[in-house]
């Protein structure tokens, strides 16, 4: 696959930000992956190229980290908070409830595109347990019963 | 006032705190003739439309001409989650709680038009039922001392010049004129310790730092709160941004640096944006860049984001970060105080330890060193949750028992449940039972207990709890976040975690119970960081405190809390069955049989998935679990 070349010209300018830093690779991958919503080989190829940082570690950094990722999102990303205090009030069900009603895996992504579903640590949001953050959107204290809702919420979004 | 000119010098500092203070004093006490209203602008509260009241609050006070009289904006966190979104209105001091959007119209209206308290938004005593109008006489906050939380739910924390007022860089101002040695024999004096964890005296990482020669040297604030279920820093930051940073800067003007970073986890995003904004505050006022206040003293700001990896909270991996590489630990010694980042001498703070410097030079070190215990000085802060009535924030002074903790600040367990552990020192540190409450909270009894004061994380399990699956929750977690550098964590954890599902899947034999002690005390001495030397508390501490609970999953092959779900069933009682259908229609495996409006329902436990949607769907709670 060949990179877009409005795609590399915006890559070379997020790599330009970071001219004067003495270490830039973590600032431009992270303004990467907000850009284009994942990072993958053909972007970091160019990331290389304007850094003279090597393909292979980048790779390593990207793989490293669980906010960079390879692949595309959907495009609404479902957070399901499983830090401790989520765990402990039932978040691992709420997850497990998203997945059955989606039909995909936690780490998967719908096959029309639309959800990805994530199992994350810890929001900070402890008050609220268990909490779910749909693309930067917080739901308080999620019940089982209103998984199917919050579903139905963004598919009727989408419909209109 | 206004600080649109750079700040050249003490004096001038001086006379703009001046002015702010007496602006903000006003304010508070309502001698600007004015009514204020603040709301909460926590991620908890957010979440829960705080925006949405405050946009509707302005409206409100536009649409109806108040704006003379009556202003609004956001504060940092108050602490207490669990009943936010909180209101208060100054100067009488009013706390509304748990308040909707719907409700701005009656407090506008009721309140500040009609000077009556809105009394069904007052926060009510649980115990004795009675409505409390002011903040300070919740029994949540009486025990607490806010010091590191220090202007968090008071002042707006996008506003300089309230921070100011507030007893922002009186610190700092106070560092300049004593000299970066005696800045550091005050930090020794005061006992202050790293909030992070691992409790190191903060003057004496100082003193390694300042006497290593070097043109250049950095400091480093780690805000990457990686425990799950802890929201300390996070609070703090998005609650006072100036204070962090004023601490930052002692902490540099004290070693001798120039640069500091910000190592912010990117999940964080307003905790950044706040911090972010307050740099360019400072910057433009001139408190950060060259010969600051004419003292000779140069020093920036920068902001680094975490990328989810919980290992970069060891502080040698989270330096790898900020150069750009895999968070992985290096070797120690030589130690970052000697050659940390870029090879250059560093100090890291965690975020509460900066936090907790601007009172310590504020009032004194001898006075900081009155709170708390022999051994350890001041408050720490708790992200207190799990189950308890009472979730949210608290900062208690050292010493304080985990009673005083979960019962009297966190208002005990909910829907009467007993209390089973309180997990403190997130997945590096262990549980405490009920036999532990009058531990008191302090580094060394802590560890003597079992556990270990961590970052602040302190998750209360009740008996509905079981907890081997906690321990194999944490497990998957370090599994998950083992950075793979060193063998005994990278394969140990693995195989912790297989013997743990193997437990409670119920093919556990008492070997496996033998086995687990053997391999987490083999990945203790074998691993290379902090994290990995840890890795095995969790099973560690459940061992030692639940053996009798890991048996039942062995022996008996049963898990009392009735977590584990391939050994509970699930039963339908005939008494309670309204034979409505309703379980047997959601069902997705066709367990439930029975005939509508005739016959009870019945499960078949063959067929049984254990999912619990039978559980969620019924309505007169006739399944239960055994």
């Amino acid at each position: 696959m060949r990179i877009r070349q409005e795609a590399k010209t915006k890559v070379i300018e997020i790599c330009d930000r970071y001219k004067n830093e003495p270490s830039p690779l973590m600032l431009i991958l992270s303004d990467c992956q907000k850009e284009f919503g994942y990072i993958p080989l053909e972007v970091q190829e160019v990331i290389s190229a304007e850094t003279n940082v090597p393909v292979a570690d980048i790779y390593g950094v990207v793989t490293f980290y669980n906010f960079f990722t390879l692949e595309p999102k959907g495009k609404y990303v479902i957070d399901v908070c499983t830090g401790t205090a989520c765990y402990v009030k039932g978040s691992q069900n709420v997850s497990d409830k998203f997945a059955e009603l989606l039909k995909i895996k936690a780490g998967q992504t719908t096959d029309d595109g639309l959800f990805t579903l994530d199992n994350v640590r810890c929001l900070g949001a402890c008050g609220i347990a268990p909490a779910v953050s749909i693309n930067g959107k917080v739901y308080p204290k999620v019940q089982l019963s209103q998984v199917g809702k919050i579903i139905e919420e963004y598919r009727k979004k989408e419909e209109a | 006032m206004t600080h649109d000119e750079a700040i050249r010098t003490l004096e001038s500092l001086g006379d703009i705190q001046c002015a702010c203070t007496k602006k903000l004093e006003d304010k508070f006490s309502g001698k600007d003739g004015k009514r204020h209203i603040v709301i909460c602008g926590g991620t908890g509260c957010m979440s829960s439309n705080s925006k949405e009241i405050l946009a509707r609050l302005l409206e409100l006070i536009k649409e109806k001409g108040l704006e003379d009289k009556v202003t609004a904006n956001i504060v940092g966190c108050f602490g207490f989650c669990s009943k936010g979104p909180f209101v208060k209105i100054f100067p009488e001091d009013t706390l509304y709680c748990e308040v909707k959007v719907k409700d701005a119209d009656r407090i506008i209206d009721e309140d500040i038009i009609g000077g009556k308290i809105v009394e069904d938004l007052l926060y009510v005593d649980p115990a004795t039922k009675e409505k409390v109008k002011r903040q300070d006489d919740i029994n949540f906050y009486k025990k607490q001392e806010r010091i590191a939380l220090y202007g968090c739910g008071t002042i707006n924390p996008e506003d300089f010049e309230e921070s100011l007022g507030y007893g922002g860089l009186v610190a700092f101002k106070k560092a300049l004129e004593m000299g970066p040695e005696k800045v550091i024999q005050e930090v020794l004096d005061s006992g202050l310790r790293g909030r992070g964890g691992a409790g190191f005296p903060t003057g004496r990482k100082w003193q390694f730092a300042a006497v290593q020669k070097s043109d250049v040297k950095y400091i480093v604030c780690n805000g990457d709160e990686g425990d799950p279920g802890a929201f300390m820093d996070r609070s703090i930051l998005e609650g006072n941004p100036i204070a962090v940073i004023e601490g930052m800067m002692i902490a540099g003007y004290a070693i001798g640096a120039t640069q500091g970073y910000f190592y912010i986890r990117a999940e964080y995003p307003i905790a950044c944006e706040r911090i972010k904004i307050a740099i360019a505050e400072l910057e433009k006022a001139g408190l950060l860049g060259d010969n600051i206040l004419g003292s000779g003293f140069n020093f920036r700001v920068g902001i680094r984001y975490g990328a989810g990896a919980f290992v970069c909270g060891e502080e040698t991996a989270l330096l790898n970060s900020i150069e750009g590489q895999r968070g992985m630990p290096r070797p120690k010694p030589p130690f970052p105080a000697v050659s940390g980042l870029f090879g250059k001498p560093t100090v890291i703070n965690n975020v509460e330890t900066l936090a907790s410097l601007p009172y310590i030079f504020r009032v004194g070190a001898k006075e900081y060193a009155k709170i708390g215990t022999e051994t350890s000085k001041g408050t720490k802060v708790f992200a207190l949750g799990g189950k308890v009535n009472n979730v949210g924030l608290v900062e208690v002074p050292m010493g304080t028992t985990l009673r005083t903790l979960i019962y009297d600040i966190g208002g005990g367990i909910p829907n009467g449940k007993e209390f089973l552990a309180i997990q403190t020192g997130g997945p590096s540190g262990g549980c405490l039972t009920k036999d532990e409450l009058d531990v008191p909270i302090d580094y060394e009894p802590l560890v003597k207990a079992g556990s270990m004061m961590g970052s602040g994380g302190a998750i209360v399990m009740d008996e509905d709890n079981c907890m081997v699956d906690v321990a194999k929750f944490y497990m998957e977690f370090i599994r998950d976040e083992s950075c793979g550098k060193c063998t005994p964590c990278r394969i140990g954890t693995k195989r912790l975690l297989e013997i743990l599902i193997r437990i409670t899947r119920g093919n556990g034999t008492l070997q496996d119970l033998d086995d687990l002690e053997d391999l987490a005390k083999n990945i203790a001495s074998g691993a290379l960081c902090g994290l990995g030397q840890t890795a095995g508390n969790p099973v560690l501490s459940t061992l030692r405190k639940f053996r009798k609970v890991y048996e039942e999953h062995v022996i008996d092959k049963k898990c009392r809390a009735g977590v584990c779900k391939q050994l509970i069933n699930f039963k339908i009682d005939p008494e309670k069955c309204k034979k409505c259908s309703m379980c047997a229609r959601n069902c997705p495996t066709n367990a439930i049989t029975g005939v509508i409006g005739k016959e009870p329902y019945v499960i078949d436990t063959k067929k049984c998935i254990k999912c619990g949607t039978c559980v969620t769907v019924c309505r007169f709670g006739a399944v239960s679990k055994e």
